[in-house]
């Protein structure tokens, strides 16, 4: 068996250096993180003004007189005019803070759909939903008697769009919808299918986890009702997230969880909630979380969307091309519009053992269902392994991977 | 490619001869019709499942043994070894064999297989394959995933156990 030919001139830009935690090496060889849609790493400016925050700032939001709690009320609403603006959002009380997309999901499915569905109206997913799309939706499905409804997709991992809007009748109540899927990398004519759902009036959530750190986003132009993501995905804390909501939509909806910071007035004979996004936001937020997503976002702000997405659309091509010239690699995911992830599969080795053995060779990559089970069953897998690139990322960690996946097949031969 | 020492001699340590063989080759693999006891071994980290079938007669002597499902090398190889090693003991033998195994590869060298081993004949030490799993925390309960099914079949009859 022969290697695939290195390519010559190296791809990589300097922004791994601003990476405090690929500075290192695990069992005695420099880290290739290749397991960014897991969780992404965190810049030096990130860490920084989480720390300095706490170091100077820290006191809770919106409630002191004195100095520290107006600092920290600043930065933590300050960070929300960033991802606004990150966003493209109309309005900053469309940006409700949550601890992240599995929690802004269920917000929606509990205090959007639950109210207003019973038996008879339908919840339309697709196959190739995280499990954070699915089983919210599972839920208020069960506690209104709502029938969820799954729209298919190809062998190539790309959803069936004829079979989507087959689905969308009248009785649909709700499209919930990945930008971007986890565990295969394909990425969703999101601004077609909206326009779609919107033309016969299904309002559409768009899980956004996969799809804001590696391209830029812009809710007013997607013109979807709801737009969900995580700060963990995009270089920023784990524990922050975003429900982006229409204004209009949040303004009908119930509070989802009852607490202090959600009310205006409260007494026992009733209580008046706070305006948006207040309203959705009870308990002392992750205040710390939410500003070292501000810094996040400020970083990507300084390296340009278009930049990272060019970068690493690049290095997504090299890692295709060389992981396809090895012998016995077999893929899950070839969709024509892709991002930043390949699954596959090697010989009949397991992708457990093909993770072990990777991790002993200092790269580290996802291995097993990718918290989206019916995807593996579709391709009728237990799971993939799958890399996953971030801009941190260059063309000698591809090299690695796949001299990794070498030495997999000389264990296994 | 250049690899250190250290890191292969640990691969290959997992990785023995037996245990692949074991998992190219699994032995009683399939399902047991006239199994007596059952038991799903779940390891939620991967989703790996296996079914593990005991007939155990009528003097308390597991007569006949076998699994079926998918999983990595390790899992597979130890479901394997399990159905070669319990065949033909006691049902209290072959929990003794359980609590040293699960000891041994969760609590280092604490698990002595030897007491146990002076009445057995070669197939116990076949065991001794799976150390390598000491070596690499996060695989400890691919290996023990049959183990932890047998100890539930022979507990309660009909029950899933997880690695949990």
């Amino acid at each position: 068996m022969t290697q695939p030919q290195r390519k010559r001139s190296v791809l990589a830009a300097d922004w791994r250096k601003d990476f405090p935690v690929l500075q290192q090496s695990v069992d005695g060889q420099p880290l290739v993180y290749l397991d960014t849609a897991a969780s992404a790493q965190q810049p030096a400016t990130v860490i920084e003004t989480v720390a300095r925050y706490h170091r100077e700032d820290h006191a809770n939001v919106h409630r002191g007189i004195h100095t520290l709690s107006h600092r920290a009320t600043d930065a933590y609403e300050g960070a929300r005019d960033k991802i606004r603006e990150f966003i493209n959002a109309a309005n900053r009380t469309e940006i409700v803070l949550t601890s992240g997309t599995t929690e802004s999901i269920n917000l929606v499915a509990q205090s959007f759909c639950r109210p207003r569905i019973g038996p008879g109206d339908k919840i339309l997913i697709t196959h190739l939903e995280h499990h954070s799309n699915i089983v919210p939706w599972q839920l208020v499905s069960e506690q209104t008697g709502a029938d969820l409804v799954v729209a298919p997709i190809d062998d190539r991992g790309q959803l069936e769009l004829e079979s989507l809007y087959a689905l969308m009748t009248n009785d649909v109540f709700m499209l919930a919808i990945g930008h971007v899927s986890n565990a295969l990398g394909t990425i969703n004519p999101v601004k077609d299918i909206v326009a779609r759902a919107r033309r016969q009036g299904i309002p559409v959530l768009i899980d956004g986890a996969q799809g804001v750190p590696h391209m830029r986003i812009d809710v007013q132009n997607l013109d979807c009702d709801f737009y969900a993501f995580s700060g963990h995905k995009m270089f920023g804390p784990t524990g922050t997230g975003v429900l982006y909501g229409r204004e209009s939509l949040l303004e009908e909806m119930p509070p989802y969880q009852g607490g202090g910071d959600m009310i205006l007035e409260v007494s026992f004979d009733g209580t008046i909630y706070n305006d948006l996004p207040y309203k959705f936001e009870a308990g002392t937020p992750n205040i710390s979380g939410v500003i070292g997503l501000g810094a996040a976002i400020d970083y990507l702000q300084s390296i340009g969307m278009q930049n990272i997405a060019d970068y690493e659309r690049e290095l997504h091509d090299y890692m295709v091309s060389q992981l396809g010239e090895v012998d016995g690699i077999r893929f899950i995911g070839t969709a024509t519009d892709k991002a930043s992830v390949q699954s596959f599969l090697l010989d009949d080795i397991h992708s457990h053992d093909l993770g072990t053995i990777l991790d002993h060779q200092g790269v580290a990559i996802r291995t097993g269902h990718h918290c989206a089970m019916p995807v593996m069953t579709r391709f009728g897998i237990s799971g993939t392994s799958r890399a996953s690139l971030a801009l941190y990322n260059n063309s000698d960690d591809v090299d690695r991977l796949i001299d990794a996946l070498f030495k997999a097949k000389q264990v296994f031969k | 490619m250049t690899l250190h020492s250290a890191e292969t001699d640990d691969l290959r340590d997992l990785y023995r001869e037996l245990i692949l063989d074991h998992a190219r080759s699994p032995r009683h693999f399939g399902r047991l019709d006239s199994a007596t006891h059952t038991a799903q071994g779940i390891n939620p980290l991967c989703g790996d499942k296996l079914s593990l079938y005991l007939r155990v007669d009528d003097e308390r002597r597991i007569s006949a043994s076998s699994f079926e499902g998918s999983g990595c090398a390790i899992s597979v190889a130890s479901a394997s070894l399990l159905t070669d090693t319990i065949t033909g003991l006691s049902v209290d033998k072959a929990e003794a064999v359980f609590d040293a195994v699960t000891k041994r590869l969760t609590q280092g060298g604490a698990g002595n297989l030897t007491p146990i081993e002076e009445d057995l004949e070669s197939p116990f030490s076949k065991l001794a394959a799976l150390d390598g799993v000491r070596e690499f925390p996060s695989r400890v309960k691919c290996a023990t995933l049959a183990w932890h099914a047998l100890h539930s079949a022979l507990s309660y009859g009909t029950t899933p156990a997880t690695t949990e």
